[in-house]
């Protein structure tokens, strides 16, 4: 544990000071915020450091310093209110459609900074592609098929109608969509249950062949059943994109994930190996939360 | 109309009295222990009071509205037999002499003995009714007071008694809009009724030439009177078009940029700016139609060796459009924000750009509340008057062409009851026949407006 | 399938999202031109019409005068020297003004250039020195000096709508008059001072007479019938509408009733004031009554709507806390909610207040559009109001009139704009969070 501490410090940057003094204490202490665990992966899709969020005046993520490793699912976790979906939503610069936040540090993706002002977050959110909390098919386009199709289209990735609908198709069966729609093509997207249409918006996203897909506790509005298909599919996902989930439910996280971050309170609590994490979490803050005295 | 004046400060007089001895009696039938009593001791004097004005004031309303017909009846039928047969509108000439004379006022020529006769008559039978008003309507409260003032027990419900009359007070307030709609369909159908009997319906709606003038003389050219109404729904689509082909597009794109793209800052400066196009009366464009853009596009066109009618539909429609773009700007403003953030989300997070999401993501999923938007303008644009009425032409013409005058619907009505109004003249009923046409149209374009709106919203809600 | 290979294929997706991004990014570009022009377009209006009607108005507020020197002569005034008010009255003082002018104009002879030069001066300067006579009889016998209002045409001229060098046919101020207005002025008889008569008159078929006083009226006192009905009609049946009525069918139809009414043309609703109050009812034709009849019904929709708004807004536990401590349903409306939500009421009923003010096409209909030169004094005098009054000078021919419009125009919106701005204010004093 010491030795894992002081990597950190060194990897970290002197700002990412352990705080293993404090472990025992349970209070949590602002003054001597810093994450445990290893934040670095060897081999990084993405490279957040230092990244900080301001909502108008209110400071909602404190220098989070995080690693997204390749054909990995990343799980982020904490109490409602964490920062972890405001975190998730710097990865493809969501947080730009909100006029009052301000989202400074730096990060990376396949070494380029995503940050910059003259980076255009168009071909970005091609790259890293995102599925919300509640499924949103287009309500226009409306087809399942066109649903699909919008990502393709309006990136001029395929040229001939052939094309597009080998792409619309592939991408529905990487969903394991394929075979409960391929009927009914032209019907609305908003027919579909609640976890068909989570399944429709991640095909929707994989058409568009991205490097790193987030999740914004895509299962939240589901039922169990549909809960694992897309579970099951996540699973089935990361052998070809690396993919960040934001869950509330710890099993979810403990089920899909590689590793797993803590978040509190704006702070990057803990990362590690999902298995080490909720067996043996190292800070406090971490234990009690998934040991169930608070979130 | 100051006796009235007077009837009505009495009444209320009586009535504060009533209220008073009310209350009054209230606490006296108490015995001082206020609480024995159902309601509180105001509840009482008002019960009272109520009881003293209501039937009063009702009594003298209808006596009012009846008093005119009623006095006019007997003094035409007291009238010699010569006078009393005439036609009906030189009677009504007539009539207005007498009451000239009653009032005082000159008349247009010397008045015959038994005119003046007639008119002394008026005068007697009105002061006849003046007093048994009076009477009728003072005694009627002094009964009413004291009626409410002798049912006062403490038992007694007082306080449920005036909310019930409250109550049925606020009813009969809100029935107000139903009476309206209905008053406007009577009105116009009653007089539409007449005019259809002398024209028949298919030569109004079908008929393609529309010259009101009916003449002096039978003999006289075109003294018949043609109202095929073709023409008019022809002026009023060309000018409706113009004004929306102005008003549609720059109200839209408005709507959208300073809904998606302006900052807070221009948004809070342009949008009241743009509102005040809305606030400015419709009078105002008028003259700016007619004064300024009517003479500037005859000018221009003279430039190029157009002939463009000074009172050319173009600029009707033009300054029309300008007036109707808050409009539609505001109007689809709710629409637009109230498509759901998750779709944006979807398109943004498809990496997007701003004016893909709007144009295939929000504005698709608008679409249904924006067509509503527009109809409830066409719906207003067809309606508009005041600046058809001074910028557009007289002359009924079956033409598309936007440079040349036309005439509408709005404007004909206008015309044809503005100054003399003959009520037993097609030419002034015709007014009433389109009047109900703009009614009927602009009613069912706005239900369906209104209606397409409201599925829109229910669909996001 | 091995890593490397997804690799190349995300970059070959990556690279074509790449060529797209130029074409992509111009059509942003020219989408956000689209809608910024779209605002500039709106504003333009909106400037151009202010400017036009600001630029052709603002003369108006400004008068030309010409001070006379009138020989009150005794013997053509009141040649027995009775002082009667009546043959005081009965004077000609056109004929003193008319003697005044070719006294000083001694060289003009003619009945053709005489008359040229009578016309330099405006009919209403009769009136001027009958008043000025009547108000102090003493002044007979003596030489008054008196400033009159020169006609229009000269006052056209002085403000420069009347081109000196065009051709004199084409000119309503000939070369001889030309000459008389050059002498006037060089005699420093000539001046410019607010136009107060443009506020105090009535209408006038002269245009240098013509007022708004009469229309100004008008409109008040059909803004206060308006007032007086619509605003407790339209809170009594929102209070009912949103605190007490049952939904069933009847309220459903109310409810589509007034929001149909609120979308139907004003001019159908002077068609009802025609059919109904003035044949039904045989009110008066032009009264202000009537006016206010009329546009109570046309924007009773409109206040009804606000009120329902502003009640709504009210929340229940205002409502929850009356009952709970024993107040009957209507006591807790009465005495709680209804003066919370009388700010929001009032906001509603100047909007439609204002809307009332600049409605035009209802008060043709029942004949608040004929001439009337007496300022009216009740409610069932005939009168007319500022916006009629407006297009009926809008529909003269002569010049004057219209910088006489623009300038009732300019007049109008002042109004409007302050009541607007008194809403606003109402609504940022009152608005409250709940």
């Amino acid at each position: 544990m010491e030795a894992q501490a002081s990597h950190l410090m060194a990897s970290g940057g002197p700002s990412h000071r352990a705080v293993g003094a404090d472990l025992g204490g349970g209070t949590y202490d602002r003054a001597h915020r810093g994450t445990v665990g290893e934040i670095r992966v060897e081999v990084p899709r993405m490279r957040c450091t230092k990244v900080n969020v301001h909502y108008g005046d209110k400071h909602a993520i404190h220098d989070v310093s995080l690693d997204v490793g390749k054909n990995e699912v990343l799980a982020m976790i904490g109490p409602s209110g964490c920062g972890k979906s405001t975190f998730l939503r710097c990865l493809n610069r969501m947080n730009d459609t909100v006029a009052s936040c301000r989202v400074t540090g730096e990060i990376l993706l396949d070494g380029k900074d995503i940050m910059a002002p003259e980076v255009d977050v168009v071909p970005l959110r091609a790259r890293v592609g995102m599925v919300f909390q509640k499924p949103n098919p287009l309500t226009f386009p409306k087809s399942i098929f066109e649903n699909v199709a919008f990502g393709p289209r309006i990136h001029g990735l395929v040229q001939t109608r052939a094309e597009l609908e080998e792409v619309v198709v592939t991408s529905l069966q990487k969903a394991n969509l394929w075979e409960e729609v391929k009927d009914r093509l032209n019907d609305p997207g908003t027919g579909l249950s609640g976890g068909q249409q989570q399944r429709l918006c991640i095909a929707r996203a994989i058409a568009i062949q991205p490097e790193v897909i987030l999740m914004d506790e895509p299962c939240s509005a589901l039922d169990p059943i549909s809960t694992a298909k897309i579970e099951q599919l996540i699973d089935e996902l990361r052998r070809q994109f690396s993919i960040c989930i934001v869950t509330h439910s710890m099993q979810q996280a403990a089920r899909v994930s590689q590793r797993t971050a803590y978040f509190h309170l704006g702070d990057l609590i803990e990362v590690g190996d999902t298995d080490q994490i909720f067996v043996k979490p190292q800070h406090q803050l971490t234990e009690d939360y998934i040991t169930g005295r608070f979130g | 109309m100051n006796q009235t004046a007077l009837l009505v400060v009495l009444l209320l007089t009586l009535s504060s009295l009533a209220y008073h001895f009310g209350r009054k009696r209230a606490f006296a039938v108490s015995g001082g222990r206020i609480r024995t009593l159902h309601s509180l001791p105001a509840y009482y004097g008002l019960y009272s009071a109520l009881w003293s004005i209501l039937p009063a004031l009702a009594v003298t309303a209808i006596w009012l509205a009846m008093q005119d017909s009623v006095i006019t009846g007997m003094v035409v039928a007291a009238l010699p037999p010569d006078l009393s047969g005439l036609e009906p509108a030189r009677l009504n000439l007539l009539l207005n002499d007498i009451r000239n004379l009653v009032a005082g006022n000159i008349v247009s020529s010397q008045p015959s003995a038994d005119v003046l006769a007639a008119a002394d008559r008026y005068r007697s039978l009105q002061g006849t009714s003046g007093f048994a008003l009076f009477t009728t309507a003072l005694g009627l409260a002094a009964a009413g007071a004291w009626f409410g003032y002798s049912r006062i027990r403490p038992e007694y419900r007082s306080r449920n008694a005036v909310e019930r009359t409250v109550m049925w007070v606020l009813i009969g307030c809100s029935t107000i809009a139903i009476l309206t709609t209905v008053g406007i369909v009577l009105s116009v159908l009653f007089e539409s009724i007449r005019f259809f009997h002398a024209v028949p319906v298919t030569d109004f709606l079908f008929g393609l030439d529309w010259s009101p003038q009916i003449a002096i003389r039978a003999d006289q050219a075109g003294s018949s009177g043609a109202f095929g109404a073709v023409p008019l729904f022809a002026g009023t689509m060309l000018i409706t078009l113009i004004a929306m082909v102005v008003a549609v597009p720059i109200g839209l794109m408005s709507a959208i940029y300073l809904a998606e793209y302006a900052s807070a800052r221009m948004r809070s400066i342009a949008k009241p700016l743009l509102e005040v196009l809305a606030g400015i009366p419709t009078v105002v464009y008028g003259f700016f139609a007619a004064l300024m853009v009517a003479p500037f596009i005859r000018d221009s066109g003279a430039l190029f060796g157009l002939d463009i009618a000074s009172e050319s539909a173009m600029a009707a429609g033009l300054v029309m459009g300008v007036m109707i773009i808050p409009f539609v700007s505001s109007l689809s403003d709710d629409v637009i924000n109230a498509v759901p953030q998750s779709l944006r989300d979807g398109a943004y997070g498809m990496g997007a750009t701003q004016s893909e999401t709007i144009r295939r993501v929000i504005f698709p999923a608008a679409l249904p509340g924006i067509v509503g938007a527009v109809l409830l303008a066409v719906s207003r644009a067809i309606g508009e008057t005041m600046i058809v009425v001074m910028a557009a032409g007289l002359a009924a013409k079956l033409t598309a062409n936007p440079f040349e005058a036309v005439t509408t619907v709005t404007v004909q009505i206008v015309t044809l009851l503005v100054g003399d109004q003959e009520f037993d003249s097609p030419k002034t009923l015709a007014a009433f026949a389109l009047g109900l046409l703009l009614f009927f149209v602009t009613l069912v374009l706005n239900v369906f407006a209104l209606y397409i709106v409201r599925k829109y919203r229910e669909q996001y809600e | 399938m091995s890593e490397t290979n997804f690799a190349s294929a995300e970059d070959k997706m990556f690279a074509r999202v790449e060529a797209g991004m130029k074409r992509r990014r111009a059509a942003e570009k020219r989408f956000q031109w689209y809608g910024r022009c779209a605002v500039a377009l709106g504003l333009t209006f909106l400037v151009v019409l202010f400017v036009s009607i600001v630029s052709n108005g603002y003369t108006a507020f400004w008068q030309t005068r010409v001070t006379l020197d009138v020989t009150l002569d005794a013997s053509v005034i009141d040649p027995q020297g009775s002082r009667d008010p009546e043959v005081l009255r009965a004077a000609d003082y056109g004929g003193l003004i008319k003697a005044t002018l070719r006294d000083m104009f001694p060289d003009v002879t003619g009945r053709r250039d005489r008359f040229a030069l009578y016309g330099l001066i405006s009919n209403g300067a009769a009136f001027d020195l009958r008043d000025r006579v009547l108000a102090n009889p003493q002044l007979i016998g003596t030489t008054v000096s008196l400033s009159v209002a020169a006609d229009d045409d000269v006052d056209m001229l002085m403000k420069g709508h009347i081109d000196r060098d065009g051709a004199e046919a084409d000119r309503r101020i000939k070369d001889n008059q030309l000459g008389w207005i050059d002498q006037l002025q060089a005699d420093g008889r000539l001046e410019r001072v607010f136009n107060l008569d443009f506020f105090a008159n009535g209408d006038s078929r002269d245009p240098e007479l013509a007022g708004i006083r009469g229309a100004l009226m008008g409109s008040v006192f059909t803004l206060v019938v308006t007032l007086a009905l619509s605003f407790p009609l339209a809170v009594a049946a929102a209070v009912y509408l949103e605190e007490f009525a049952p939904k069933n069918r009847w309220t459903d139809l109310i409810e589509v009733n007034i929001n149909n009414l609120a979308a139907v043309p004003s001019i159908v609703f002077g068609l009802l004031g025609l059919a109904v109050f003035i044949n039904f009812f045989t009110l008066p034709r032009s009264a202000p009554l009537v006016g206010g009849l009329v546009l109570t019904l046309m924007t009773l929709p409109t206040i009804i709507i606000a009120s329902r708004a502003s009640l709504k807004s009210v929340p229940p536990s205002i409502r929850e806390g009356a009952l709970g401590v024993g107040a009957s349903p209507m006591q807790a409306v009465m005495y709680h909610v209804l003066p919370l939500a009388m700010p929001g009421m009032l906001t509603g009923t100047i909007i439609g207040m204002a809307q009332a003010l600049g409605e035009t096409a209802p008060l043709l209909m029942i004949g608040m559009v004929a001439f009337i030169a007496d300022v009216p004094n009740g409610v069932f005098d005939p009168s007319t109001v500022l916006p009629v009054q407006i297009y009926l000078w809008a529909d003269s021919p002569e010049r004057a009139y219209v910088e006489k419009t623009s300038a009732a125009i300019l007049v109008l919106l002042l109004f409007l704009a302050t009541m607007n701005a008194v809403a606003v204010l109402l609504r940022r004093r009152f608005e409250r969070r709940w």
